[in-house]
């Protein structure tokens, strides 16, 4: 299994821009944002934590449709279906190079971007932990999405409409915790339910997902 | 006996290809798989291998004891030719990367990257990967094809070598491939006709 | 004939043979049903003294709103029937339920905004039962893009299955985050279209029978809609078979 982690980001990493790509668009996200509802500071305070969840959301979605793709296209799928490691193993491997290598480099670099959209002080530390607990789950219910669309041509706009409705969970309570955070108000409820929902994702999904891989192999 | 089927009945795309298929598979011994275009042999390959179920019928194999090489190599251009195969070998946990690569001629290559290689030299790396899944039979589908006459060769050799060491091989070809006495099955005479009639969702296969 | 289990209508000759009997009265009682339910409900019933005539909406919106969601229920009962028993008729069944449920689905936004719009001053607000409805619109699009998007009827049927499992509970959460997201902006806002405080009994009757109207209209299409799969995968599986002949 480590392996195959290991294989993927070493693929990412050749791959040029492999960990860049997501930071240029949630950088071009953030830029776009005080260009389309104006440069007031008060404004993109209190609008802050949903747009750097929002845009957060939508640089996951960049890299998915290539997850099990390429393994697709040259036959590596086919290959570790028949090898003694489980899908669902690889399902979540997948899930997990895709968070390393999309999703941390945005959670180091959300303080720079909460800064530029004059997200309140208190709403760093909630800013980042409630990444850091609803990232994974994005990666996870991406890896669904790209189970079930590998086998398709241009399966990059059917992904997105079949992964943002799963994401919507995430999202609100993701960029609740923020909120509240960014207002000093308590913030466990979301938190909680965060949480709950990426445990319950990471457990499951998988499942799920094999079982996807599994009728597009056949 | 490494591989045993019984009564096995295959379809693709809803459509019965194959029905009432049985054949035996001993160690040592390889067996090459022969049909016109689409009867189902790549079908036929692929569910030995386990990555389709069978319609019915019983396939027989000592768990983990099959390695599918299809048409596609499972390679990837941005590593070196050793990074993919101790990839393949760390997955399967099997055999040894140096014997691998010196029974494919692909020691001087070790360390380029595979997108630089030449269609028989990628070839020869899917094939060389077999080597180190450590499995005992080895499923192959079309395995020669962009292959030249030397590297045939090689490919050959390395067969009779892991028959040797009781191994077994199922190849589907079109090619006459000398691993010396190598049985047939041809695929013919069990294409499935008409649907059994009865069948519970008959009108729908 | 006797059957001895409901598996039975399972088989798609059985099922087709039933259903050529079954859905002429199952259509004919939705039309009148509808007919005398929504005739009752706009014109035979007194206006109310708050929301005056508009809350005759409630005759499209709560039938069609109820239908949106069991239709996702029984695409989720189909699909579960499909992954555990293999029947191809569970499977055609929940494709042909998709569109109906995106209709009543729609049906419902729109009447939504329609009942909304005197009380509200607005065609549309973050509500949070229309919100839910909205996503579950969003769901229903994802379901029926990826039946059209894969070519191979096994594999969608199964890719499909999963969905719908997976998006059922998804939506279920939604549900939750949506009410949750909405109420932490106005504490225990009155906003919501709920059918159970408005609803006297003079309009109770007249409801009953256009949400009787909705359910048969609901069975009847899909019925129909499943023959007609059934028939254009029998098509396909006799030009496959003769292609190979």
């Amino acid at each position: 299994m480590r392996a195959l982690l290991l294989r993927d980001l070493r693929l990412a990493i050749r791959a040029g821009g492999g960990f860049g790509l997501a930071l240029a668009f949630f950088l071009i996200v953030v830029v776009l944002v005080p260009l389309s509802v104006g440069p007031n500071s008060d404004r993109l305070a209190i609008i802050a934590p949903g747009m750097l969840w929002l845009g957060a959301l939508l640089a996951n979605l960049l890299s998915l449709d290539r997850m099990f793709a390429l393994d697709w296209e040259d036959g590596s799928l086919d290959l570790l279906a028949t090898s003694p490691m489980p899908l669902e193993a690889v399902a979540l491997i997948k899930a997990l190079a895709h968070w390393i290598t999309t999703a941390l480099p945005l959670i180091l670099a959300a303080p720079a971007f909460a800064l530029m959209l004059n997200l309140p002080g208190a709403g760093y530390t909630g800013l980042l932990i409630s990444l850091l607990l609803g990232t994974p789950a994005l990666s996870v219910i991406g890896s669904f999405g790209a189970a079930l669309t590998v086998g398709l041509k241009r399966g990059g706009l059917l992904l997105s409409l079949l992964v943002l409705p799963l994401y919507v969970p995430t999202l609100i309570f993701g960029a609740e915790m923020t909120r509240r955070a960014a207002e000093t108000q308590e913030y466990l409820t979301p938190m909680l339910m965060l949480a709950g929902i990426t445990c319950g994702t990471i457990a499951l999904l998988p499942f799920a997902s094999a079982a996807v891989l599994r009728a597009n192999l056949r | 006996m490494v591989l045993q089927v019984t009564d096995l009945s295959l379809a693709r795309g809803g459509v019965r290809l194959i029905e009432g298929l049985s054949f035996e598979l001993a160690s040592g011994q390889a067996m090459l798989v022969r049909g016109p275009n689409g009867i189902g042999k790549t079908t036929l390959l692929r569910t030995l291998a386990g990555l389709q179920p069978p319609l019915t019928g019983q396939i027989d194999a000592e768990e983990d004891s099959l390695a599918y090489a299809g048409h596609l190599d499972g390679v990837k251009p941005t590593l070196t030719v050793a990074e993919n195969l101790r990839f393949w070998a760390a997955v399967f946990g099997g055999g040894d990367l140096e014997t691998a690569l010196r029974d494919f001629a692909l020691t001087p290559l070790r360390d380029r990257p595979a997108g630089q290689l030449s269609a028989g030299q990628k070839r020869r790396l899917g094939l060389a990967r077999l080597k180190v899944t450590g499995r005992k039979t080895w499923l192959l589908d079309e395995p020669t094809v962009s292959l030249d006459a030397e590297a045939r060769a090689l490919f050959e050799a390395a067969v009779k070598a892991h028959l040797a060491q009781g191994g077994a091989v199922l190849a589907a070809t079109h090619i006459d491939l000398s691993f010396g006495a190598a049985d047939t099955l041809d695929l013919t005479p069990y294409r499935a006709t008409s649907p059994i009639a009865g069948a519970f969702d008959e009108a729908l296969l | 004939m006797s059957r001895s289990s409901l598996w039975e209508y399972a088989n798609p000759r059985t099922f087709v043979e039933t259903t050529d009997k079954v859905l002429p009265p199952i259509a004919w009682a939705a039309a009148l049903c509808l007919v005398v339910g929504l005739i009752w409900g706009f014109f035979f019933t007194p206006d109310d003294f708050r929301q005056g005539s508009t809350v005759k909406i409630i005759y499209l919106h709560v039938p069609s709103a109820m239908m949106a969601i069991n239709a996702w229920l029984m695409m989720l009962v189909a699909s579960i029937i499909w992954v555990v028993r293999r029947h191809h008729v569970s499977a055609l069944a929940a494709r042909a339920a998709a569109p109906v449920g995106i209709v009543m689905t729609l049906i419902t936004l729109f009447t939504g905004a329609i009942w909304g719009q005197p009380m509200w001053g607005t065609w549309w607000a973050w509500d949070p039962r229309l919100t839910s409805f909205l996503i579950l619109f969003l769901f229903y699009l994802g379901y029926a893009a990826l039946w059209a998007a894969i070519e191979n009827d096994e594999t969608a049927a199964d890719l499909t299955a999963m969905l719908c499992l997976v998006g059922s509970v998804f939506a279920l959460l939604s549900r939750y985050a949506v009410n949750f997201w909405n109420q932490g902006l106005h504490q225990g806002a009155s906003l919501s279209l709920d059918k159970e405080e408005n609803v006297a009994d003079v309009f109770y009757v007249p409801l009953l029978v256009c949400i009787a109207g909705f359910v048969l209209l609901f069975i009847a299409l899909v019925l129909l809609r499943t023959r007609t799969e059934i028939r254009a995968r029998r098509v396909a599986a006799l030009i496959a078979r003769e292609r190979r002949a």
